[in-house]
């Protein structure tokens, strides 16, 4: 294997994050150029969506549950252990729902495209496809970015309800909590801040999935290994970025909304 | 069909370098050369999948060379490609792989299943309408590959070695198909092989009609076969002519590879 210099490094890199954005603008100016792949995004939608729901809505159950758990050795210790239900609700409306909801789906779609993509081009499948005329950002990135942003959204309020859920049945059969003193504070905790931030993350990190999924599924070079390479890549990437991007957008919706 | 001067590197290794040749209307050409002497990337040029580092590529008329993406889609539509490994979709089935085009056009149901039916008749594949590529023999993907290219009655056909890894019976039925092609529709051609006995055949033979099959043409008349040949070596194209030229040229390297 040739060894890179620096400079060459770094060309490189930014070289790959200009194909990335490029890509990514590619996949939403596609929108309002015809053809529309409307089956194909449903049948994404169906993959990602109702594929990653059990996961998506167990992983954020028992994270509920742990942190009712978790705070209540702390709220007991304060005779606060009432307020059990606004620190799940706003933990796992604005955070924990999002993040936990991207970083499931990202292991389990991003690989997915990465892997199919990738698969793809090493079989010329993706040659073949502009061969015979189509676009493949229009027929293959397009509608896994709208179906993968869509289910994020809705599988993101999903799993909010069965974190609550999760918080609810500790705090009730564990703690003895009142059930409906329990669900009138998580709701009467939420503002109208705390669920815009909390449904607007899904949006971007759904986003980010999709995209880099594809992204690295169409850079895939060197066979078999390489699909198996953009594939871990994908993972990393999509996790790195989710976690990253959600404190950025968690500041700048906070500064914008106030709260 | 017209290269000019065209010239491409890969990682500092010059593929091809300043390469010129005609394809007349009408005609076959099949290009030889060792592995790796850049055979499938004039296949990959002549329709803007790649671009060129130096020279122009005229295919129909454009120049590909200067054409953006967008503006290939088009062309490309009125060019069949046979790829490698046939490169059939792997998701789809047989009748969604040939139809892909037609599909992708918006054509109605009705229209692509009598096209469909109409090609896989061509290739004797009527049978395999609902099967996917994974239960179809190389030879039978080959076949398929051969219907989705010509599904859209392209002006130019390019096969990428259609006979490469097929038993000789297997590799006799596919350059029968080639030949059918070429006699009753006329198609301009490229064909790359690194079988020089295939492009021998198709010198010495004519589609029969009458009798559905490929015969031998009568002593003398092989000069009427529509055919040509291209040999390339280091990048360069050391020969461009026909049957009778090649049998009787003196570079004592061609003597030494049609032997």
């Amino acid at each position: 294997m040739r060894l890179l210099s620096p400079g060459e490094f770094a060309k490189g890199k930014v070289q790959s994050v200009q194909d990335y954005v490029l890509l990514a603008v590619r996949s939403i100016t596609n929108l309002f150029r015809p053809p529309q792949y409307l089956a194909d995004t449903i049948q994404q939608a169906d993959m990602v969506g109702v594929g990653s729901l059990p996961i998506v809505l167990s992983a954020c159950f028992f994270t509920g549950a742990a942190l009712a758990l978790n705070s209540a050795a702390t709220l007991g210790r304060f005779g606060a252990l009432t307020l059990i239900g606004q620190l799940v609700s706003i933990g796992i409306v604005r955070e924990l729902g999002p993040v936990l909801a991207g970083l499931v789906v990202a292991g389990r779609n991003a690989s997915g495209m990465a892997s199919e993509l990738g698969s793809m081009i090493v079989t010329e499948q993706i040659d073949a496809m502009r061969a015979l005329g189509s676009d493949p950002t229009k027929k293959l990135v397009t509608p896994r970015v709208i179906s993968t942003v869509v289910m994020m959204f809705f599988l993101t309020i999903l799993g909010d309800f069965l974190g609550l859920s999760g918080g609810y049945v500790i705090s009730t059969f564990m703690l003895g909590l009142n059930s409906h003193q329990y669900w009138s504070n998580a709701w009467q905790t939420l503002g109208f801040s705390d669920v815009f931030i909390g449904l607007t993350k899904p949006l971007v990190f759904g986003f980010i999935i999709a995209t880099i999924g594809c992204y690295y599924g169409l850079s895939t070079k060197g066979g078999t290994q390489g699909v198996g390479r953009s594939t871990t890549e994908a993972v990393v990437a999509a996790m790195i970025l989710i976690i990253g991007v959600d404190v950025f957008v968690t500041q700048l919706l906070t500064t914008i909304l106030g709260s | 069909m017209v290269f000019r001067e065209v010239k491409i590197a890969f990682e500092e290794k010059q593929v091809l370098n300043d390469i010129s040749f005609r394809l007349p209307y009408g005609q076959t050409k099949a290009i030889f050369g060792v592995a790796g002497s850049g055979k499938s990337t004039i296949l990959k040029l002549a329709i803007g999948l790649m671009r060129p580092d130096g020279g122009h590529i005229y295919t129909l008329g454009e120049d590909v060379t200067q054409m953006k993406e967008e503006a290939l889609f088009e062309l490309r539509r009125r060019v069949g490609i046979v790829f490698q490994e046939s490169a059939l979709f792997d998701s789809l089935t047989v009748r969604e792989n040939v139809g892909f085009s037609l599909y992708e056009e918006g054509a109605p149901e009705s229209e692509i299943e009598q096209r469909v039916r109409e090609v896989l008749r061509f290739v004797e594949l009527e049978h395999t309408l609902d099967l996917f590529p994974a239960e179809l023999s190389g030879g039978m993907r080959r076949r398929v590959a051969i219907a989705r290219a010509i599904i859209t009655r392209p002006e130019v056909l390019l096969y990428d070695s259609p006979t490469g890894g097929l038993d000789p019976v297997t590799s006799t039925t596919i350059v029968e198909l080639i030949i059918k092609q070429r006699d009753l529709y006329k198609t301009s051609s490229l064909l790359v092989t690194h079988r020089l006995q295939d492009a021998f055949i198709m010198a010495t033979h004519y589609f029969d009609r009458q009798h559905n099959r490929m015969k031998p043409l009568p002593p003398g008349q092989g000069c009427e076969v529509p055919l040509s040949f291209l040999i390339l070596r280091d990048g360069k194209v050391i020969f461009d002519g026909d049957a009778e030229e090649l049998t009787h040229t003196r570079d004592e390297y061609i003597r030494e590879y049609i032997s």
